[in-house]
């Protein structure tokens, strides 16, 4: 299952971060980050609860990067 | 500007005053170290604050650290030998004015491209007793009935019931001239209503309307990233860590070595010159530039009417090595129409009149062309004892005479003789009483741009341009020599057009990039099958909207090279600014070891570079005179 959020993040290597924080996530098979469109596409993986496993997407990107927003 | 924006200027502004000011202010000691650390404190606290939580966390490698650590470091050394303050504070403030740069100039640029997307409709008129209704065009039905005001914008794919009108369709095509409509044409959401009021009847839901089709696929095509995007974010990966590395190595190493051979250690010196690379250390210019100039290629090609899906699209694009072109659709209109008349006993306009008739309750493409080529009224009663002739033609009497209509079986059959022609095409004999009246060529016309869309493709560097076609081998030579192309592959049935393209990828240099060029009616699997798969003309079609890469919003040839060009500069920028950042910081990062470079210097490099490459990155939306 694919889906889309819109995120706030203000410089492209904190955007780069926010990727790979959310790839390691479980429950995540592969995400990424538009800097430019302020947008985290994410793919889950199979039977994942995606309001679940985005709150955690959230936590990991808030650790790498303090100023970044997940709009779940 | 935003708020944040708006504080971080205030807060830029404040500092650097504050900076001039303490220049002439003759303190000494303690106190001036106090003074300087005001401006240094209203500019660089939210970095400090940043840099401890990373360290909480255990994000050792950030750039808030490094810059907190480079200008700590350099306050210390001051404290300690120089009583130079300046340097820290200057660090910090140009640092920030970067960060706000970059983020004015992304938030500015991702505006200007969602204005030059900007077809989403925000309501609909619909009709209820009369009187309009402002909806939400994702709650109209398919067969509701909207009204357009002039200077409205289509919410939804439908077709005119009342009214005539031009519409604009240049944010979807990127096409200058309006269109006219009258009742029963189709309109396509996403045009504006120019001149006059419409009304229309939906025939697709919001969803499914072109408009919210185009949208989607704007929306999702930076998420498919291209090489060279990948290959910034590796680098940014290894190259700070490498940097921070180099840095403690040049901080520690050559004093430590100078300690053990006896000599003067010089750890200021050293250190002020691992401090020099940590500024170095961060890859702003390139994680910010590359991205954005894909993102504004990607936005320009979109305003030009050319969609692509993603950055790794443009990139292969713009690598275009061969170009295979299936005939129909492309490089001809993709519809019959009547091409020529030939050895006509009577006048033109009178066999067609004829031909028409006898055809007038057939539902065959060749007979629709021909009485769209008569263009007249037709008057069924004129007609009598039609009988068709299963796949061969049709007999007929019409005012009364005896008239067969059909291929030169047909004639053969009826005895009559007839005058083979030469031409590609289908052929439609006609005879009058028995005796023989000409015949009337039935063609795909080629489009008027397609011989020059040939040449600028070569012209913008694509070696090799292949013709894909169902026609015989003599009929697409001809074609052929007309636009300029030499390899052809004729007498192709649907299916074999897959092996074919198969063999001509199996061809193509390594790096080269294979592009075919369909209509999207039926040739889903060769436009996936190819590196770059594109389907012209797109609009209405889903199949092709979901099988190609690329997808032009308007039918003419021409925009394929444009669309290569568009990749070719967006491209060119984008090895231009990965040359000119890392390029730069080599130098920075040699000179600093060499002590040659100061942080002020270090900090102009990491700064303006990183501006030139944003500015050179926002180049790539300027392309309409490509």
């Amino acid at each position: 299952m694919k889906k889309t959020y819109r995120i706030e993040v203000d410089c492209a290597n904190c955007a780069n971060r926010m990727e790979a924080a959310a790839g390691k996530v479980p429950g995540i098979r592969s995400a990424s980050v538009n800097f430019m469109t302020q947008k985290m596409n994410v793919e889950f993986e199979e039977g994942a609860d995606p309001s679940a496993v985005m709150k955690q997407v959230a936590a990991a990107c808030k650790k790498v990067e303090d100023d970044c927003v997940v709009y779940l | 500007m935003s708020r944040k924006q708006k504080i971080m200027l205030c807060r830029i502004l404040t500092a650097g005053g504050l900076l001039i000011l303490l220049h002439f202010i003759p303190a000494e000691g303690l106190l001036r170290f106090f003074l300087y650390l005001i401006p240094y404190g209203i500019i660089g606290w939210d970095i400090l604050k940043k840099a401890g939580k990373g360290i909480l966390r255990g994000q050792v490698l950030d750039e808030n650290l490094l810059m907190a650590v480079a200008t700590l470091g350099a306050l210390v050394i001051g404290l300690t030998k120089t009583g130079d303050y300046t340097e820290a504070v200057a660090v910090m403030l140009f640092y920030q004015i970067g960060e706000l740069f970059q983020s004015y100039a992304v938030g500015k640029s991702r505006r200007n491209i969602a204005a030059l997307m900007d077809i989403r409709p925000d309501y609909a008129n619909v009709e209820l007793d009369g009187k309009p209704v402002r909806t939400d065009p994702d709650e109209v039905p398919v067969g509701s009935v909207l009204l357009l005001q002039p200077g409205e914008k289509v919410p939804i794919d439908g077709v005119v019931l009342e009214g005539r009108s031009s519409v604009d369709t240049s944010a979807l095509t990127g096409e200058s001239v309006p269109r006219e409509v009258q009742p029963g044409d189709e309109i396509i959401s996403g045009c504006i209503n120019m001149s006059g009021v419409l009304r229309m009847r939906t025939t697709r839901e919001f969803g499914d309307s072109t408009a919210s089709r185009i949208l989607d696929l704007v929306e999702n095509a930076s998420s498919r990233k291209s090489r060279s995007e990948n290959f910034i974010s590796r680098f940014a990966r290894w190259y700070t860590p490498a940097v921070v590395i180099g840095a403690c190595l040049l901080g520690l190493l050559p004093p430590l070595v100078s300690l053990a051979l006896g000599r003067a250690s010089e750890w200021a010196e050293w250190g002020y010159r691992a401090l020099t690379f940590l500024v170095i250390s961060c890859p702003c210019a390139l994680v910010v530039s590359i991205p954005l100039s894909f993102f504004a290629g990607l936005g320009g090609a979109g305003r030009a009417g050319v969609l692509i899906k993603g950055s790794n699209y443009l990139e292969a694009l713009s690598k275009a090595e061969a170009v295979v072109f299936d005939k129909t659709g492309t490089l001809t209109r993709g519809v019959f129409e009547v091409a020529g008349i030939h050895h006509s006993t009577l006048e033109d306009q009178r066999l067609l009149e004829i031909a028409a008739h006898a055809e007038c309750a057939s539902s065959h493409p060749i007979a629709v062309s021909i009485r769209r080529a008569w263009g007249k009224e037709i008057d069924r009663g004129r007609v009598t004892e039609i009988e068709e002739i299963g796949g061969n033609g049709i007999l007929a009497r019409v005012d009364g005479r005896r008239i067969a209509a059909g291929n030169e079986r047909l004639m053969t059959q009826q005895g009559i003789s007839f005058i083979p022609c030469h031409h590609t095409g289908t052929i439609v004999h006609l005879a009058v009483d028995g005796q023989y009246a000409g015949h009337i060529v039935i063609d795909d016309t080629l489009k008027p741009e397609s011989a020059g869309a040939v040449t600028a493709l070569r012209k913008a560097g694509v070696r090799r341009i292949v013709m894909l076609t169902g026609d015989r081998r003599a009929a697409a030579e001809r074609v052929a020599s007309q636009l300029g192309i030499e390899e052809i592959h004729s007498d192709l049935l649907p299916q074999d057009k897959v092996a074919k393209v198969e063999e001509l990828l199996g061809q193509k240099s390594p790096k080269g990039v294979l592009v075919f060029v369909g209509d999207g009616i039926n040739d889903a699997p060769v436009l996936t099958r190819a590196d770059v798969g594109i389907a012209m003309g797109a609009l209405g079609s889903d199949a092709a909207i979901e099988a190609a890469d690329v997808v032009l919003m308007d039918d003419n040839p021409m925009q394929i090279a444009k669309a290569v060009r568009i990749a070719r500069k967006c491209l060119a920028i984008v090895y231009e600014n990965i040359v000119f950042a890392i390029g730069v910081k080599a130098v920075c990062l040699i000179l600093g070891a060499a002590g040659v470079a100061n942080m002020w210097l270090a900090i102009f490099a990491d700064v303006g570079v990183m501006i030139l490459a944003v500015l050179n990155a926002i180049r790539a939306l300027f392309v309409s005179k490509l």
